[in-house]
This record gives structure tokens, sequence and C-alpha cells, in this order.
């Protein structure tokens, strides 16, 4: 337990201005799970990209097994004995999971022919621990993103690395692929693995690491054995103040119906859905990955067409068959998966926060500069974008940063119904609390809310009422004053 | 005095098209130094380069390459690609020269059959690719051999010979001392630069060609875009078709041949990304402008057409790559 398997010492890292890692120290030991915290846009992703041979560093040294290492590409990462879940995942979308978890290295026999047999089934023996369903054989891109999470799980165990590096893993996972994932961590820490473990829930950090390391603004700032530290010290020491108030809700009265769905249909996603929304309502939805909840929604929102079912907005019943006809009802949808459903990653900050609202300040072939920056700049200060400027480009970012020019994009075009899928996914806890209120604000402004959480303390904080989904169908429903994570776990698995 | 009036009023016209040129210079230094010394190289070893009846002829001659790389800049910005561009040359020149040669049209008529028939081939690339799936590769190497085809059938494969004043004028005209095919280029530059930098369709065009699937969540009408952008591909080619024929005084079938491949290599050396989301009209008018004094140059040098080939395509190769380092480059810091 006590011998350190990695050392990174003295760190420095340079952006076009940008300073991402000041003087950075780090320690890994064998057998231990070491969580690192930060804002977004501390730095954590980059000193693992560091790490990992995706950078190189400005200045500093990284020892393995007391070894003075040159990391100058993935290769020589991975010869190391490191490997690294990356925060944006980054699996070839029209190839088959087998073939993605041993990319590179496919079994082959003596005429170098792929044994195809032989990946699949190791591939196969690899997934069937998370009891997930997934097929080795199936597409990538059929996979929704917490699957394709766990498929890379599986892929950067398959190294049998020495170092493994976890940069939010579980950002779309719900509690019971959690569970399994913590087995796993649980399993390779007894077999000596040390593990980096990255993420912005508390409640994970206090449950599986034995020491952690906070970093801000590029620097490191402390590490602390996790059973002598608490969430409060830790935020402190993250955000340099103590937070108040994290979770806010204001209370206010509900309106009348803003938006009513009968028996929705889409054969083979889901079935007989039937709900309502009150003016100023936040609506919680809960439910397992795959159940359905991300796919409700998209075809709410025009994406995916609907077999049957019929949907009513204040009352009225309309046809949404586009994106374009849900948004001309107020309907916004904040997608789940912000690289490729939610941003352009060639474009920059203020393109993508503005490419919904053009008409604002675009007539004919006139731009409004003016109005056009007094847009992105309100969003940018609103939601605290931590950016080098509004022209630089949104995959140079942060991941937590991305996600909130996400909200941006739709906050911007004003809606009166607000679908939100993970709206917080990858954010860090003083942002959250910041998106929270913003959320508040809204449905006391009389906003109808949508909230499509995989995280339980947020839904059940933040809603008024949750509906659980269940292999698309509604499993139930609960009010406030039913709320318990016991009882929405049990309808989400069924009571298994 | 004056001369400063002037110039910062010109460069603010420029600025509110989208050219701003600081900008440009930055994002081209490679291009441009290769350009510079291009020139500067031919200038010291041909007299005749530098002269204003050469320079006027570059213009010209690249005038047709000019309006065929804009479209194509479109889309290839997409992530497209157009490949019956040629052909629609061919087919727009014929059928304008036809109808004035054989049917007596009226020149304002016939000029404007030419140009509809060759839109509505991009049109018809556009639904294709919209609505079908099929990959613009095919549909416009199907189109590619359509019109083409289209262009033998209607003349019966001999050029239709065109010797009308009024028509030929729109061709091998002047508007001062500039030939009118360098002055449609010009505004058809201004208005592709427009539509990139300063209208919603712009900036709809960079997120359908960024990320369909991420445009599609946005609401963008994206099978609206994809037509649109083989159309305007379609039109440039239709219209270059017809100043070609009025040019050469006959609508030849096998005009174009090839042209969208010159095309397609300015737009890349202009540094548009063959995988989509990225390009810019300024560096689609340098890449134009390579190609052009390149071809010239190599003219005035004796070299025969053999090995020009061969020089452009080392061109070609070379300048994308030194591009596609410095590039590199900048993403791994
Ligand atoms: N390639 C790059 N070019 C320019 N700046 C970059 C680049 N990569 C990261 N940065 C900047 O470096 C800083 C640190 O980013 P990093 O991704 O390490 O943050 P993080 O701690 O992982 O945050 P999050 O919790 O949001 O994932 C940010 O300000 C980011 O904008
Ligand atoms: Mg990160």
């Amino acid at each position: 337990m006590s011998n350190v398997i990695l050392e990174m010492k003295n760190i420095h890292k340079h952006f076009p201005g940008v300073y991402a890692l000041k003087d950075v120290n780090f320690e890994l030991k064998a057998g231990e799970v070491h969580g690192v915290l930060g804002e977004n846009g501390a730095g954590k992703s980059t000193l693992m990209k560091v790490l990992g041979g995706i950078y190189r560093v400005d200045e500093g040294e990284i020892y393995i097994e007391g070894q003075k290492m040159a990391i100058h590409d993935v290769k020589d990462s991975q010869n190391a004995g490191v490997s690294i879940i990356h925060q944006e995942l980054v699996l070839v979308p029209h190839m088959s999971v087998a073939e993605n978890i041993f990319s590179g290295r496919e079994p082959t026999g003596k005429l170098g022919f792929i044994k195809t047999e032989e990946m699949l089934g190791k591939a196969q023996h690899l997934l069937d621990f998370f009891h997930l369903g997934i097929n080795a054989s199936q597409l990538v891109c059929k996979l929704n993103i917490a699957e394709q999470q766990m498929v890379e799980v599986a892929r950067a165990i398959s190294f049998n690395s020495k170092i493994l590096v976890m940069d939010e893993p579980t950002s779309s996972l719900t509690e019971k692929e959690v569970n399994f994932l913590f087995t796993t961590i649980e399993n390779l820490k007894s077999q000596g693995v040390g593990i980096i473990y990255i993420s912005h829930r508390m409640s994970e950090l206090f449950r599986i690491t034995d020491r952690i390391t906070v970093m801000r603004d590029g620097q490191y700032i402390s590490t602390k054995v996790t059973k002598e530290t608490n969430v409060n010290d830790l935020i402190s020491l993250m955000v340099g103040r103590e937070l108040t108030s994290y979770y806010h809700k204001i209370p206010h009265e509900l309106g009348a119906n803003a938006l009513e769905v009968k028996n929705l249909t889409r054969k083979g996603v889901f079935s007989n859905i039937n709900f309502n929304l009150r003016q100023g309502e936040i609506l919680g939805f809960s439910g397992l990955v795959g159940a359905g909840r991300s796919e409700i929604m998209k075809s709410i929102f025009g994406l995916d067409r609907l077999d049957s079912g019929e949907i009513f907005i204040h009352g009225k019943k309309v046809t949404i068959k586009s994106p374009n006809d849900a948004m001309n009802f107020g309907i916004a949808l904040v997608p789940e998966n912000r690289k490729d459903e939610g941003l352009i990653m060639k474009g920059q900050v203020g393109y993508n926060m503005t490419l919904r609202i053009l008409d604002q300040f675009i007539t004919f072939m006139n731009v409004d500069a003016i109005k056009e920056n007094e847009i992105i700049n309100t969003y940018v200060e609103k939601l605290a974008i931590k950016t080098s400027s509004t022209f630089q480009l949104i995959s140079n970012l942060s991941g937590g940063n991305q996600q909130k020019v996400v909200i941006a994009k739709w906050l911007a075009a004003k809606p009166q119904i607000l679908i939100l899928d993970e709206p917080t996914r990858g954010v860090d806890v003083n942002a959250k609390a910041e998106i929270y209120e913003i959320i508040n604000r809204l449905a006391q402004e009389g906003v109808s809310i949508i909230m499509i959480s995989s995280e339980l303390p947020e839904i059940i904080n933040m809603s008024d009422r949750v509906i659980v989904v269940r292999n698309g169908s509604i499993a139930g429903m609960l009010k406030r004053e039913e709320f318990s994570q016991e009882r929405i776990m049990h309808m989400a698995t069924g009571g298994i | 005095m004056m001369l400063k009036v002037a110039t910062n009023h010109k460069s603010n016209f420029f600025k509110k098209i989208g050219l701003d040129m600081l900008e440009f210079v930055k994002e081209n230094v490679g291009i441009l130094i290769g350009f510079a010394v291009l020139c500067v190289a031919l200038s010291i070893i041909s007299p005749a380069f530098l002269t204003e009846a050469n320079i006027l002829n570059i213009l010209r001659q690249v005038s047709t390459n000019a309006n065929l790389a804009l479209g194509m800049t479109l889309v290839i910005i997409i992530c497209g690609i157009d490949l019956s561009v040629g052909s629609i040359v061919a087919l727009s020149g014929t059928v304008t020269g036809g109808l004035i040669a054989f049917s007596n049209v009226p020149i304002p008529a016939a000029v404007f059959a030419g140009i509809l028939v060759g839109t509505l081939a991009g049109v018809f690339n556009g639904v294709m690719v919209a609505y079908t799936g099929i990959p613009s590769f095919i549909v416009t190497l199907a189109m590619l051999n359509i019109a083409r085809g289209a262009a033998y059938v209607y003349t019966g494969g001999q050029p239709i010979r065109v010797m009308n004043e009024d028509f030929n004028v729109i061709g091998a005209g002047y508007l001062g001392a500039i030939p009118l095919p360098v002055i449609y280029s010009f505004v058809f530059l201004l208005l592709t630069a427009i539509i990139l930098n300063k209208t919603k369709l712009g900036r709809h065009i960079y997120a359908v060609g960024g990320n369909k699937e991420a445009a599609r969540f946005t609401g963008i009408k994206i099978k609206r875009i994809e037509i649109f952008v083989y159309t305007f591909s379609g039109f440039l080619a239709a219209f270059s078709g017809v100043v070609l024929a009025a040019r050469m005084f006959s609508g030849q079938p096998t005009v174009g041949n090839g042209f969208e491949l010159d095309a397609i290599a300015a737009v890349v050396l202009g540094g548009t990304s063959m995988t989509g989301g990225i390009g810019k009209i300024g560096g689609t008018l340098i890449g134009v402008l390579v190609i052009g004094v390149l071809n010239n140059g190599l003219n005035l040098l004796n070299i025969n057409s053999f090995w020009q080939l061969i020089i452009k395509g080392i061109v070609i190769l070379a300048a994308v790559y030194v591009d596609m380092m410095k590039k590199r480059k900048e993403a791994q810091v």
C-alpha cells in the first residue's frame, strides 16, 4: 500500500493564453484509488493528458516505479503501463464494440488474420461483468452515451495496466452501473493497480477513494486522506471559499398544464407514455441507463418519429415533426451528449453559443457584432464560462465549460418549456450550484422544466415531482413529499 | 491625406462583407509566402510576367476556375464534393450556343435557358444528396456523366459555332481595361463571402459541415442547406459555361473536362478542410491565383504541357502537406 508507482514533479504546461498547469506535483501509490478534484478548467484533464502522452510538458518530470520516463506520445504512455479513460469519449462510431476495445491489439493468427471469434469472446467476457446487455459485435454508434462510457471502461481495463486513469467515468452513469464500476475498481485495487479517479460527484469520491488531491487554477493545492476530510473542507480548498446554499428551491405556485402527452409510443423504444408538466414546474425524470428517458424527450422535440400518441401544449393539440416545430412551440432541448449532439467542435465558443438565436442579431446580410458580443458576454458571465476569449475554439475548453456553453446556447433561446438531459454532466460543484440557481429562477418566472438526471440527489432536491421510467414505460410518479433514494431506485429497477 | 481616407474606406468595405485583411493574412501565411515567392521568381525569370497585359490575362484565365472554386468551397465545407461542375460548364454552354445558332432564340432567353439547365443539374445533385443519402461523390459522379452525355447528345458531338456580336461580348467584352469575366468573378467572390460571413445561411453551412447531428439538434434545416449549396455550385458552373461559350464563339461539348479537379485543388490549397466545417473564401481566392499564376508562368517559360501537369501535381501535394504540418503542430502544442 505504501509503494509509490507514479510521481509527477513540477509539471508546467502552457497553452496560448492559458497557463493550464503551474508547478503541479502528484503522487500515486500501488493499490490506491486517488481522487482528483477541482473546478472546471482547474487542469485535471490536462494533467492526465500529459501523463497519457497527448500533450507534452513544458517542464517537469514523470517517474513510474521510480524510473524517470520520457513520455512523448500515447504509445510511450501505454508501454509505461498507463491506460486512460478520457473525459471525452474517443470510440470509433462505425466499428464494433469488440473492435474498439481491441483496436491496434487485435488477436491475430499466424498469417496475420484477425481471430474474430476470439476477439468477440474476450470482449463479451469483459462486458458481461457490467450486466449491461451490450453485445460485443454491436456497432458503437448504436449505443447510448452511458453504454459507450462502459465500453471505454472495458477497453481501459483490458490493457491490464499498472496505472489506470478514469477522467469522469460516471458522468452519465446511474447508480446501478456505478456500483458495477466500483466493484471492478475494488478488484483492480486488490491486484495492486493504482487508480486515478476524477469526478465532480462528491459522494463517489468519498465512497471509492483513499486519498483526494485538490487542484485550483492549474495549481496543486493539497492532498487529503479521504477518511480525514469532509465535503465542506474539500469545497473550500477547491473554490477558495465556503459554498453556501447548494440547492436553493424557491417555493412558488404552479400554473396550468404547459405540456401534456398522451399514449406516446415509439415501437421498440417506449410505449404508452402519459404525463403532464405544469407551468413553472420542475419535473424530474429518473431511471436506469437505457430506460428510454432521452428517447422520449427526443421524440417530443421532433428529432425521432412517434408511432402514436398526442402532444398538447397549453391545452392545444399540436403536431411536432421537427426540432423547428418544437422550437416554434417554445420548447428547447439540452442534449445529453455535448460532443456529438450539442456542439460544433470545430467552431468557436461564441459561434456555438449563438447558433440558435442568429435572428437576434443578423438581419438579412448584416451582422450586428455589438449585439452579438453583448449576448455572448452575458452568458459567459452568467454561467462563469472559463475561456481565454469568445473566439477560442470550443474543443480547447475544459469539459465542464463546454457543457456550460451547451446550456447557454439553449437558455439564450428563451424557451417556455425547457428539457434538460443531464444538464450538469461534468460540471463542478460551484457551477452546478449556479446552474441550479438559474433553473430555479426560470421555474419561478414560469418556465416549465423537464430534467433528466442520473444523479439522484440532484433529482430529489430540484424536482417538484419525479417520474421514473423503466424499460420504456413509466414505472411510477412520486410527489415531492414522497421522494427518497430508495423508492426511486426501487421503481427504476423494478424491485430487483 | 486623401490616399489614407481612400484606403480606410476600402478596408472598411472588405470588413463589412467579412473579408478581414489582417485575419486573412494571418490564416494563410504559408500559401501567401509561397505565392509571393512564385510571383517574384517569375517576374525575375520572365520579363513578360509582370506586365499589365499579362496580369489581366491571368485574371481572365482564372475567372472560370474562380467561379467553380467558390461553389466548391461551400460544397466542401458541408463535407461534400461536386464532381459535375466541369460537365455542367459544357452543358450550359452548348445549350445556350445551340439555342442561338440553331433555334434563333433571342440572346437573353438563350443565356437564361443555359444557366437554368445547369442550375437544375445542381438542384438535382442537392436533392439526391439530401433525400437519398447517396454520397455526394457518387451523385455528382453520375451527374458528371449525365451532363456531359446530354451536351454530346444535344450537339451531336460537334462544336456549335456562334458568330453573334451581341452574344460574344458577354465573354469577350471589357469594362474599361478589365475583361468582363473578371468582373463577374469579382461579383461572385463578394456574393459568396457575404453568404458565408454575413448571413444566417453561412453560419448554418458551417454547422452542417462541422457536425450534422448537432445541426439537427439545433433545428437547422439540413436538407435545405444541402440543396442550396449544390444548387449554388451548379449555378456558378452554368454561368461560367455560358460566359466561356461566348468568349470562344462556340458551344463545345468537350469543354470543361477536368475543371472540377482544378476547382478542388484551389479549394484545398486555400486551406478548406476535406472533412468539412472549416474553410474561408479568402483562402480559396489565393488557391485559384496560385494555380493560375503557376499555369501562366510555366507557359511563359515554355515548359511543355506534359511537364506542367507533373509540376502542378507536386506543388499541390507540397502546399497541402506544409499546411497540414503547420496545423498539426498548432493542435499538439
Ligand atoms: N488544447 C488546448 N488549447 C488551449 N487551452 C486549453 C487546451 N486544453 C485545455 N485548455 C485550457 O486549460 C485549462 C484546463 O483545462 P482542463 O481540461 O485540464 O480542465 P479540467 O480540470 O479537466 O476541467 P473539467 O472539470 O471541466 O473537465 C482550461 O482553461 C482550458 O480551457
Ligand atoms: Mg476535464
